[in-house]
């Protein structure tokens, strides 16, 4: 029951991520709410996976698939909208504040 | 319960078929990288889901091997965006 609910969570974060893909304006808001909203999301499904079977050899699976999936899309994302910059996408037209333009030169 | 886990894996495939639309419409390249790497991370969640639904746990490493190589894919799409070659 517990990891239904913890599922349940997961899949809401997941969808106010994908809301966030569609309705932002610019590819950096974009990437930050789906990032940030999907990675809680699937951790939580996951999470939820390890509630539902207990003590066995799937929760195992699933408590060492959580760090893999943090790390690895937080440096990911990082690194892509790192990528972003240099290729010269400009902010959207409502953003006030550029800090990487200074540290960049 | 088994019919309202099969309610949560359609929301959760209905939101892949939403970064499909990023990546088919998104106006710049960039865009459809974000798509890319956004679906990556939504295709672990439909494994987790599907390994309760069947009771089986081999489809959570196929969601670990997802992830592994959806980083891999995004670290060598964000190296090409910044113009520079893979061993520099």
């Amino acid at each position: 029951m517990i990891g239904l609910i913890f599922i349940t969570i997961g899949v809401l974060f997941n969808l106010l991520g994908c809301i966030g893909i569609i309705r932002l304006p610019d590819t950096y808001n974009r990437l930050q709410a789906a990032t940030k909203a999907v990675t809680l999301g699937c951790c939580s499904i996951l999470l939820g996976v390890v509630f539902h079977f207990g003590f066995s050899d799937a929760s195992t699976k699933a408590l060492v698939a959580i760090p893999i999936l943090f790390f690895a899309s937080t440096v990911g994302a990082h690194a892509l909208i790192r990528g972003t910059y240099h290729f010269g996408i400009k902010l959207g037209k409502k953003s006030v504040k550029d800090d990487y333009k200074e540290a960049v030169k | 319960m088994s019919n309202y886990l099969n309610i949560l894996l359609y929301v959760q495939i209905g939101l892949s078929v939403v970064c499909m639309y990023r990546i088919i419409r998104g106006p710049t390249i960039p865009d459809r990288m974000v798509g890319a790497d956004i679906f990556g991370i939504l295709v672990v969640g439909i494994c987790a889901i599907i390994s309760i639904q069947t009771d089986r746990s081999f489809i959570l490493d196929i969601g670990i091997a997802w992830i592994i190589l959806s980083f891999i894919g995004t670290l060598t799409l964000a190296k090409y965006l910044t113009g520079k070659k893979l061993n520099e």
